[in-house]
C-alpha cells in the first residue's frame, strides 16, 4: 500500500509559471504570497495531508459513514482529523481577513486542495463546502447573518452544506420545489433535498445549510428561487447552538464511491417548517449560486487532479515491486519488475502526463480566478473573468472525464490485483466516478462551453486564447531539432481546435441541436490542447533551465520527457476529436428518440 | 528561562539518499530537506515546556548553508521566538566545528537550557551535545525521554542499554532528546504566516571567533554491499560453523 507524497516540485512549477506568482505577489493584498511562502505552506500541508487525512482513506471507505434513526456518525478517526484540520488553520486559509481568514489566493487554496483530494477526497468534501457557504455569505448575506455565521465557518467549528437537488430537480435546477414562506424575520422552509453532500454528521457542534427554495409569490423558472441559511440548530442569544431546527436525514445513500463522506436525504419542515434566512434578495438564489460556480466547479476538477495523481503513485509503486515476465525479447534469465514493459511505461507515462497538463491546466485557471477577482485594473479584471468563465468548465469536465479513465489504467497496472479491494487501487477509480456528475455533469458543462462560453460571443474569448497557443509556435521552432516532431503536433492540434471553434461559431445559433451533439467531444478537445500548450511551455522552460548551473536536472528532464509523450503520443487525439465535433453532429442525430 | 535550541537541515527522511556518482560523498543538490526529526522533537519540547509557563523564550539556531533559513523559519511556526543562522562557507561542517559554534551563541544567549538532538539522521554521528556540554563544562543528559524542570535542577529520563536511568541535573544543562520525549506537532497556518514576521539573525564563523576548518578527511563514500541470495543448511551445526569462520560474528 503506497503512502501519499505531496509531488511538491510540480505543484511548486506550475504554481510558479501557471498560475503565475510574480503577477498574482503583485495583486492588492497579496504582497506576502511569494515562493517562500508557498513552499512553506505546501510543506506543512504535504506533512498533514500524508500524516493524518491519507491514512483515514481506506479505512474511511471500508467502513463508511453510518445512519442511524437519522443519527450520522462519520467513520472512525473522521471527526479527531477534522478537529485537528480545523485547530492547524487550513479552513481558513482563503476565508477574508476580517473573519479571522488567512485571505490567501485561489493560487494556493487550490493547489491544498489537490493535496486533500489526494489524501482523502471523501474527507475533503465537508471543508469545501464549507468553503462554499462563506463565498455566499460574503458575497450576498446581510451583515447580520455575515457576523453570526462567518467566523465558526471560517474556523471550521461548524461546517457547510450546498442544498441544490431535488428528486425532480438535478441538472434543471429550475425545477426547485422547496417552499419558504415568511413569517417576521424569518422563513419557513418546507420540501425534500437529496444527495446533499455531508448533510448530517457528528464531527461538529452546528451544520449550516445553504437551501434553493421558492418564496409563494414566486415567478416560475430560474427567475423564482432564493436563497437561504438553514442551520442544524437555532443558536442562542449568546450565538451557541440551542434547540434542534426542524431538518431531519431520512437516509443516506449506498454508492459507488466516496464511502466516507454520507450523501444525505433531507426533510425540512416534517414538524410545520425549518427556520431559515434568507441571503440577499428574493429570487436571485440562482444568481448567486452563479457567481460560486467558477470557484466550486475549479475545485471539483482539481479533485480530478488529486485522484489521477493518487492513483499514478499507488500504480507506479505496484509497477516497481510486481516481478511478472521477462523483458521483452529475453528466453531465459531473471524475471524482471513490470516497469519494464513497454507498455506498462506507456500506462504509467500517459498517467503522469496527463496529470501534470491538468495540474498545469486548473492552476492556470485558479491564478486567472485571482486576477480576474483582484487586479487593481477593472479592465484587465474583466478580461481575466472572460477567460476565466471559458476554463472554468473545461476544467471541470476535462480534469474529471480524464481522472476516470487515469484511476481504470491504475486498476489495469495491478492486473488482477487491481479489481481486487485489498490493494486499493480500485477505490480511486470508484472515487473518481462521482467527479463527472455533481457540480454539474460533464454533458451540463459542454453545455454551458459551448453556448455561454463560445457561441454566445462568437467565440471571441476562445479565438483569443487560440491565438496565443499559436504564439508558442516562434520558440517551438527555435527550439531545434527534438522540438520538430513536438511542434508538428501541436500546430495540428491548434488547427483542429480552430476548426472546431469556427464550426461551433458558424452552427450554434442555426442548428444547436447539432452543435449541442458535439459539445462533449468539442470540451475534450479544448482541454486536451489547452493541457498540451501549457506542457509545451513547460518544456521551452525546463529547456532553458537545463543550462543554469544549479538547475534541477532530475526533474527538468523529466518535465521534457513527459511533454514529449504528452505531444507526440496523446496529442494527436486532438485530431480525432476535432474531425468528431466537425463532422459528427449528424450521426448523432440520424437515430431518432423513437427508434432507441 | 530561556532556552535555545539546534535545528541541523537533512534530507527529508522519506526521500531515499544516492551516493554521488564520484564519491566524494550524498547527493544533496535539489533534493527535499527537511529538519532533523530528532531536532523537531527538541523544539517541540521547548514549545511544551513554553506553553506550560516554564519557558519563556526559545532561541532556535541552525549553522550551515543559507537554505537553513527555511529550516529556522519551521521551528519559528512550530513555536521558537527568533531565530539565529550561523552560515558556514562550507557543507562539510563536523561536529567539533558546530559544537564550538554552538557555544559561542550560548556564551552571548546565556541560556538555562539548551535542548539538542541526540543525533541527526544524515551522518548519525551523536557527538554534538556531549561536545556542547564539555566544552561548556555544564551537565549534560543525552538520550532524554522525559524531562521535568524543578526551579534550579532539571529530573530527566535517559533512554539507555536495558532500561530507563532517571536523573536529577543541575542547571544550566544540555538535554539531547530521543524519539520517546515526544510526538511533535503539525504546524498551523496561522503560525506559518507569524513565523515569516518573527526576527532572524544571521552570523558568521569569523565573527563567532571559531575556525571551522574540517578535521576529518572523506575519503570515498559507496553504497551498501547488494544483498545476496542465501544459502540453506544442512543443520545447525553448518550454520554455527558458517556463524563462526565466514561471518565471523560468533
Ligand atoms: C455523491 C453525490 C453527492 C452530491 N452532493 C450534492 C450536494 O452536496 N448538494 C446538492 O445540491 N447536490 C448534490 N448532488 C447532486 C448532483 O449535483 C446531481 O446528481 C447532478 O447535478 C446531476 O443531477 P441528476 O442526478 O438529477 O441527474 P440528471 O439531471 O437527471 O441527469 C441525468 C443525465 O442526463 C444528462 N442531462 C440532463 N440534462 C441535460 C441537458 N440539459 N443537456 C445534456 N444532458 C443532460 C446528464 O448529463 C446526465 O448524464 C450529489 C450527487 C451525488 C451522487
Ligand atoms: C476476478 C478475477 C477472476 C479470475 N479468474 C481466474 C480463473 O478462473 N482462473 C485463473 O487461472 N485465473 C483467474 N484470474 C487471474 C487473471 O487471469 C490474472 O489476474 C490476469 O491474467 C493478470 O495476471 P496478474 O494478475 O498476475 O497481473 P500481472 O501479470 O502481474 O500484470 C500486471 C500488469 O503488468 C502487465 N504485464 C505483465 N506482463 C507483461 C508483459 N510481458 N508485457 C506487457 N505488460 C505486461 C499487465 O498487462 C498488467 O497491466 C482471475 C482474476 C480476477 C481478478
Amino acid at each position: 500500500m503506497s503512502t501519499y507524497n505531496a509531488p511538491l516540485k510540480d505543484m511548486q512549477f506550475a504554481i510558479a509559471e501557471f498560475a503565475g506568482l510574480d503577477g498574482i505577489t503583485a495583486l492588492p493584498g497579496c504582497s506576502e504570497v511569494n515562493a517562500d511562502l508557498v513552499e512553506a505552506v505546501l510543506t506543512e500541508a504535504g506533512k498533514f495531508a500524508q500524516g493524518v487525512l491519507d491514512p483515514l482513506n481506506r479505512s474511511g471507505d471500508k467502513q463508511g459513514a453510518q445512519w442511524r434513526d437519522g443519527v450520522v456518525t462519520a467513520p472512525a478517526g473522521f471527526k479527531e482529523a477534522y478537529a485537528q484540520f480545523a485547530e492547524a488553520g487550513w479552513n481558513s486559509l482563503g476565508g477574508s481577513v476580517d473573519h479571522g481568514g488567512q485571505g490567501l489566493p485561489h493560487s494556493i487554496a487550490l493547489p491544498l486542495q489537490e493535496m486533500w483530494n489526494s489524501a482523502n477526497m471523501a474527507f475533503c468534501l465537508c471543508p469545501m463546502l464549507t468553503t462554499g457557504v462563506q463565498e455566499a455569505l460574503v458575497h450576498h448575506g446581510s451583515a447580520d447573518l455575515v457576523k453570526t455565521y462567518m467566523p465558526k465557518l471560517v474556523s471550521g467549528e461548524w461546517t457547510g452544506t450546498m442544498n441544490l437537488t431535488e428528486p425532480q430537480a438535478g441538472s434543471d435546477l429550475s425545477a426547485v420545489r422547496t417552499r419558504a414562506v415568511p413569517e417576521g424575520d424569518h422563513y419557513r422552509i418546507q420540501g425534500t433535498k437529496i444527495f446533499i453532500t455531508w448533510g448530517e454528521h457528528d464531527m461538529t457542534g452546528n451544520i449550516v445549510h445553504l437551501v434553493l427554495a421558492r418564496l409563494p409569490d414566486a415567478p416560475e423558472g430560474v427567475k423564482g428561487i432564493s436563497m437561504f441559511v438553514v442551520p442544524k440548530f437555532m443558536l442562542n442569544a449568546d450565538g451557541s447552538p440551542g434547540a434542534r431546527n426542524d431538518i431531519r436525514c431520512v437516509s443516506i445513500e449506498h454508492k459507488l464511491g466516496i464511502h466516507g463522506s454520507p450523501t444525505c436525504v433531507l426533510a425540512y419542515g416534517d414538524k410545520g417548517g425549518a427556520t431559515g434566512y434568507l441571503v440577499g434578495e428574493a429570487n436571485r438564489g440562482l444568481e448567486y449560486m452563479f457567481t460560486m460556480m467558477n470557484h466550486a466547479r475549479l475545485g471539483v476538477g482539481m479533485e480530478g487532479v488529486a485522484i489521477a495523481e493518487r492513483a499514478y503513485q499507488h500504480a507506479l509503486e505496484y509497477a516497481k515491486t510486481r516481478v511478472q515476465g521477462r523483458a521483452i525479447g529475453q528466453r531465459s534469465g531473471d524475471r524482471v519488475t513490470i516497469i519494464h514493459h513497454p507498455d506498462v511505461r506507456r500506462m504509467l507515462l500517459t498517467m503522469r502526463a496527463q496529470t501534470e497538463a491538468m495540474r498545469a491546466l486548473g492552476y492556470y485557471a485558479a491564478g486567472t480566478l485571482d486576477r480576474a477577482k483582484r487586479h487593481a485594473d477593472a479592465q484587465q479584471r474583466a478580461g481575466h473573468q472572460s477567460r476565466l468563465d471559458l476554463l472554468t468548465p473545461v476544467v471541470k469536465g476535462w480534469c474529471t472525464e480524464l481522472a476516470v479513465e487515469i484511476a481504470s489504467l491504475g486498476v489495469q497496472v495491478h492486473g488482477g490485483m487491481g479489481f481486487i479491494e485489498e490493494t486499493g487501487a480500485a477505490q480511486y477509480l470508484r472515487d473518481a466516478r462521482i467527479t463527472t456528475i455533481y457540480e454539474g455533469t460533464t454533458g451540463i458543462q459542454a453545455n454551458d462551453l459551448i453556448g455561454r462560453k463560445v457561441g454566445a460571443e462568437k467565440g471571441a474569448t476562445a479565438l483569443a486564447l487560440i491565438a496565443e497557443m499559436r504564439a508558442l509556435d516562434a520558440p517551438l521552432l527555435a527550439a531545434g531539432e527534438t522540438f520538430t516532431a513536438m511542434r508538428a503536433s501541436f500546430t495540428q492540434a491548434v488547427d483542429g481546435l480552430e476548426a472546431a471553434t469556427l464550426w461551433l461559431v458558424d452552427h450554434y445559433r442555426q442548428e444547436p441541436e447539432a452543435a449541442a451533439a458535439v459539445a462533449v467531444p468539442y470540451l475534450k478537445l479544448f482541454g486536451t490542447v489547452a493541457g498540451g500548450w501549457l506542457m509545451a511551455r513547460a518544456a521551452l522552460i525546463a529547456r532553458e533551465r537545463l543550462n543554469e548551473t544549479d538547475a534541477d536536472r532530475a526533474f527538468l528532464e523529466g518535465k521534457l520527457a513527459t511533454t514529449r509523450f504528452y505531444l507526440e503520443h496523446l496529442l494527436p487525439q486532438a485530431g480525432a476529436l476535432a474531425q468528431t465535433v466537425t463532422r459528427g453532429a449528424a450521426s448523432t442525430l440520424a437515430l431518432d428518440v423513437a427508434a432507441f | 528561562m530561556k532556552v535555545l535550541v539546534t535545528v541541523k537541515r537533512v534530507i527529508d527522511p522519506y526521500v531515499k539518499v544516492r551516493v554521488k556518482s564520484d564519491g566524494s560523498g550524498v547527493e544533496t543538490a535539489n533534493v527535499k530537506m527537511a529538519m532533523n526529526p530528532f531536532c523537531e522533537i527538541a523544539i517541540e519540547q521547548a514549545v511544551r515546556m513554553k506553553e506550560a509557563g516554564v519557558v519563556t523564550e526559545i532561541v532556535a539556531v541552525s549553522i550551515g548553508a543559507p537554505q537553513c533559513q527555511e529550516t529556522l523559519r519551521t521551528a519559528m511556526a512550530m513555536g521558537a521566538d527568533r531565530g539565529i543562522l550561523v552560515e558556514t562557507g562550507t557543507t562539510d561542517m563536523q561536529p567539533l566545528a558546530v559544537a564550538k559554534l554552538v557555544k559561542a551563541i550560548i556564551d552571548k544567549e546565556q541560556p538555562r537550557l539548551v535542548i539538542m538532538g541526540k543525533q541527526a539522521i544524515d551522518d548519525d554521528a551523536n557527538q554534538t551535545g556531549q561536545m556542547v556540554s564539555a566544552l561548556l563544562g555544564w551537565p549534560q543528559s543525552a538520550f532524554t525521554s522525559a524531562i521535568t524542570v524543578n526551579g534550579d535542577t532539571a529530573d530527566v529520563t535517559r533512554e539507555i542499554d536495558g532500561g530507563l536511568e532517571k536523573l536529577t541535573i543541575k542547571l544550566p544543562a544540555v538535554i539531547t532528546t530521543d524519539l520517546r520525549l515526544n510526538e511533535p506537532r503539525y504546524v498551523t497556518l496561522p503560525n506559518i504566516m507569524k513565523a515569516k514576521k518573527k526576527p532572524l539573525e544571521t552570523l558568521k564563523p569569523e565573527t563567532l571567533g571559531v575556525d571551522v576548518t574540517p578535521r576529518l578527511k572523506t575519503l570515498k563514500v559507496e553504497e551498501p554491499p547488494k544483498r545476496s541470495a542465501g544459502v540453506k543448511v544442512a543443520d545447525v551445526k553448518e550454520l554455527v560453523a558458517k556463524l563462526r569462520n565466514e561471518a565471523r560474528v560468533i
